[in-house]
């Protein structure tokens, strides 16, 4: 052990990676024992992943109509070699301006982006790594309401050396992330002689499910421009706003209206996994108003290129305006249709949640089932949800959530089937845990289940990918 | 308080050198057979342009890959969630086999200890990541791959040692170069952690010796934090003998009775062989279950595409196609090298005799009015702005004679390589000419070349010198 750690660097043998946390048991008891509708109805459901797989027909039929968009089609081969021969750091200019269309498209074209301020990365985990290596120095630190994903500390710390400060939110004022909260953190790490280089925030939030409104966001514009640190809005959730809530408010446009504000400071990070529902595209976007950042970011993509093959097939689909718009309007439709239908199915058994305009989850309560306000029996009770209720959720605490009871549930990587059976389960539980006469004191109209984790959803274990996915299988 | 971070506001990622101008200097007046007749020629990028239509031939009879299907059924859905770390375990075997098959089935690889990365660039970052701390230090052996100050250092904080070849011995590594620099790390109070080669080098062109390799690994049995890391990019491009002899096969005779199989690590990547840069598809290899798990773990931040990784798991699964395309590729880099070769004869230039790579290690001392790097700097911007032809300085190269430039012959067509060598041969007549009636003048040779611009900027020519 102690040789190892000479042989290898700090980095390799520390357990920064955060993937060795007791959260795994989870992702472990999905793995060694995977729901499937008819060869394994016993087995874990996985609502510990973030995915979106509602929408991939929408795609699929793109896909079919478009097949130049393939470099591997009769019609498309002809642009084979200059497409597998394109390694330009800058990317594709047809492929920067499809994603700076969409993702104005996903601000419902209240934004322009300029397609040369696009840099490209391996997903969102290597986008914010690399806004971290380029706006901070190891021992700086970014501070990070909570609660967040919890693969966050990997992606903006392990490698970095950078350091999170927690700006700790709570339910009381349904989390909201307050100037005072900011303050009192900013203030401490000073005083604790820490250099603060910034604030993230995810926008949709992850776990919460919800979107800043626009005076939050302001106040927030204000604090760092005050302060004259960086911003750094991860908007990987963008386009999963509900299509009955109010339109989703981005940074970008939030500084359209606050000509004070020093745009130097000013970072999307964005992503087409949990939009488009393509993690495994890895299609990581870095966007930076700061010239010096997009100049060395630039650079730095060269550590996590998209696929040029990848890269090409978007160009054309993000382009097309028609795709694109019905893709959007259909996709929020189909996202809000489960999310009502999974939170009717809790209701029915008073399982209450936080309420949602966006995501694929729902960040939930299970106070009442706690048998005492502590982490600790958090966590046992998320033990008891896996092991016997056999649902792999996310406990609140790995999102380093400041009040116990808390777990995040993802609705949007399954079919209409097991969701109904994952609702059964539920109920069968709380309807076993609501009889017992100790542990419970009053039913609380607004609990919440949440049950993902997305440190887990992402690479470090992709449980649906090595047991489940028929492409492991197959081979 | 400084905005952005250290890394992001210094130079180390080498991007202002030389090497990286003269992309500059081509993306501006780039030449073009119908549009550009004038334009500088592209000899500075190691691409492997000679082998498509193998690849497009391929997909055109298999058009299942093309949309997305397995056996008629469509597979999209599962390559799009697909994002495991892991990797597709019928990619990495069929990679596996691949560079097998490479090595002429001498040495086989486990796919369980592959991970695979967003080309050699990131593994061969990771594997820093993983090996080495901050301020620590590898030895490389120059002239090597000026990216490599990039990839290495950058973000590591890791430091690189050069170990000096010279052009005495052919530039192989030598005890004497690599003892030299291990002392030189430790003057400069830097921990060596190990040892990287490019095997082909780059940009030698050449395959290490059995010789050499033997020297290294018996360097790293003795010290026994230290690694062996060998970047074998170009090993599918070897034409001609000796053959390729990979660091794995060495081990293999040894029957690593020194116990140092969990310090040697491979890096590979389809960029070169297959000539697919863009894809982005590099892969560490190494039998040391820590390092894998570990860059496993940092494959995060540069995965594969899943529908990159899907398509080459039938394409490189495809052993007829493989094999086919092996020996043909080779057949055609070693018409290619010839070609060049024999056009840089006529011009009176010489170069260091090479049986890999995309290019050639050229001898223009000859051509230099100084043994200078000065000279070599001057003789570069002659051949980028008057002759047209954007080639690599061995300086970039961290080369420690001057005079040597890399010039690559794989990423053009006949003609273009024609053009370009008969282009070689007229400056070099007239620049004899040139020379010949200054002398005769008595006119100072250095007048004659005033009038040259120089674009580099008074840091990088500094830097130039201090190479």
């Amino acid at each position: 052990m102690d040789f190892s750690q000479q042989l290898l660097s700090k980095i390799a043998t520390s357990d920064k990676h955060g993937e060795n946390s007791p959260y795994f048991d989870g992702w472990k008891a999905y793995e060694r024992n995977p729901f499937h509708p008819t060869k394994n109805p016993q087995g874990v459901i996985q609502m510990g992943l973030a995915e979106n797989q509602l929408s991939f027909d929408l795609i699929e039929e793109w896909i079919l109509s478009n097949p130049e968009a393939s470099i591997c089609t009769p019609e498309g081969v002809h642009q084979f070699r200059n497409v597998a021969n394109f390694q330009d750091y800058h990317g594709l200019q047809e492929f920067r301006n499809g994603i700076a269309n969409w993702m104005s498209k996903v601000r419902g074209g209240r934004v322009r982006f300029d397609p040369d301020r696009i840099l490209m990365s391996g997903g969102a985990t290597g986008a914010n790594e690399l806004i971290m290596f380029c706006l901070a120095d190891p021992g700086d630190a970014f501070m990070i309401p909570t609660p967040f994903y919890p693969a966050f500390v990997r992606d903006l710390c392990w490698r970095t050396g950078v350091q999170l400060i927690p700006v700790h939110c709570h339910s009381s004022n349904n989390f909201k992330i307050t100037r005072e909260a900011l303050e009192e953190a900013y203030k401490k790490a000073k005083e604790d002689n820490i250099n603060v280089k910034g604030l993230i925030i995810t926008n949709p939030s992850n776990p919460l499910g919800t979107t800043l409104d626009k005076d939050t966001l302001k106040s927030l514009v204000s604090f760092i421009n005050e302060k004259n640190i960086h911003f750094v809005c991860d908007e990987i959730y963008a386009a999963t706003v509900f299509s009955s809530s109010p339109s989703y408010v981005s940074v970008a446009e939030v500084i359209q209206e606050m000509e004070h504000c020093n745009r130097d400071l000013i970072h999307v990070i964005y992503s087409l996994s949990k939009d488009m529902g393509f993690p495994g595209f890895r299609v990581g976007i870095v966007y930076s108003f700061n010239d010096e950042v997009v100049s060395c970011g630039r650079k730095m993509s060269s550590f996590g290129l998209i696929s040029s093959q990848t890269q090409h097939m978007l160009a054309s689909m993000l382009s097309d305006e028609k795709f694109v718009t019905k893709f959007l309007s259909e996709n929020s439709r189909r996202l809000e249709e489960r999310h009502d239908k999974f939170m009717k199915g809790l209701e029915e058994v008073n399982i209450t949640r936080f309420p949602s305009n966006a995501g694929i989850f729902c960040w939930m309560n299970l106070k009442s089932l706690l048998k005492e306000p502590t982490f600790e029996a958090e966590l046992k009770l998320w033990r008891v949800i896996i092991n016997e209720v056999k649902l792999n959720v996310s406990p609140g605490s790995s999102f380093d959530c400041s009040e116990p009871g808390w777990f995040r549930v993802c609705f949007a990587n399954m079919d209409d089937e097991t969701m109904d059976i994952a609702l059964n389960r539920i109920r069968a539980f709380v309807g076993k845990e609501t009889k017992k006469p100790v542990g419970l004191k009053r039913w609380q109209p607004n609990l919440r289940l949440s049950f993902s984790s997305r440190r887990f959803d992402e690479s470090v274990m992709s449980p649906h990918s090595p047991i489940a996915s028929p492409l492991v299988q197959a081979t | 308080m400084r905005l952005l971070s250290t890394k992001a506001t210094c130079n180390s990622h080498g991007q202002d050198s030389s090497y990286f101008l003269g992309w500059q200097e081509y993306e501006k007046n780039p030449y073009d057979e119908i549009h550009n007749p004038k334009g500088i020629i592209q000899m500075g990028l190691a691409e492997n342009q000679l082998s498509f239509d193998l690849l497009e031939s391929w997909l055109a009879k298999n058009p299942d890959v093309a949309g997305f299907k397995r056996d008629g059924k469509s597979i999209f859905r599962e390559l799009a969630l697909f994002q495991d770390y892991h990797g597709l375990p019928s990619f990495k075997k069929a990679l596996v086999d691949f560079m097998a098959e490479i090595r002429g089935n001498k040495v086989t690889f486990d796919p369980d200890h592959i991970v695979l990365t967003a080309g050699a660039t990131s593994a061969n970052e990771t594997l820093m990541f993983c090996l080495a701390d901050q301020g620590e230090a590898f030895l490389l052996p120059t002239p090597y791959y000026p990216g490599f100050d990039r990839d290495l250092k950058w973000r590591t904080g890791a430091e690189i040692v050069p170990i000096q070849c010279t052009s005495s011995n052919n530039f192989q590594i030598t005890e004497t170069a690599l003892k030299q620099a291990y002392e030189e790390a430790r003057k400069r109070n830097l921990r060596v952690k190990g040892v990287l080669v490019t095997n082909p080098s780059n940009p030698l062109g050449t395959t290490m010796s059995r010789s050499e390799l033997n020297l290294l690994v018996d360097f790293i049995k003795e010290k026994t934090d230290m690694h062996l890391i060998s970047d074998e990019i170009y090993s599918g491009t070897v034409f001609s003998s000796p053959g390729f002899v990979s660091v794995m096969e060495i081990l293999k005779e040894r029957n690593d009775t020194d116990g140092i199989g969990n310090r040697v690590h491979v890096v590979y990547s389809l960029s070169k062989d297959l000539g697919l840069p863009g894809f982005r598809v590099g892969a560490i290899y190494s039998e040391n279950d820590t390092v894998v798990a570990a860059a496993t773990k940092m494959s995060s931040f540069g995965l594969v595409s899943s529908q990159t990784q899907y398509l080459l798991s039938a394409m490189l699964g495809d052993k007829k196609f493989t094999r086919n395309y092996i020996v043909e590729n080779q057949k055609r880099l070693k018409r290619r090298q010839r070609m060049m070769v024999s056009g840089l004869q006529k011009a009176g230039i010489s170069c260091l005799e090479s049986n890999a790579g995309l290019f050639c290690w050229v001898d223009m001392r000859h051509l230099l009015h100084s043994n200078t790097f000065e000279a070599e700097m001057e003789l570069w911007k002659k051949i980028v702005y008057q002759v047209g032809l954007n080639i690599s300085p061995g300086s970039s190269c961290h080369c420690t004679e001057p005079g040597w430039f890399r010039v690559c012959f794989a990423n053009m067509s006949e003609e273009t390589l024609t053009l370009a060598m008969k282009r070689l041969k007229n400056f070099v007549v007239e620049s004899t000419c040139t020379q010949r009636s200054a002398l005769f003048n008595g006119t100072s040779k250095r007048k004659s070349l005033t009038k040259w611009v120089f674009r580099l900027s008074s840091r990088d020519h500094r830097e130039q010198e201090e190479r």
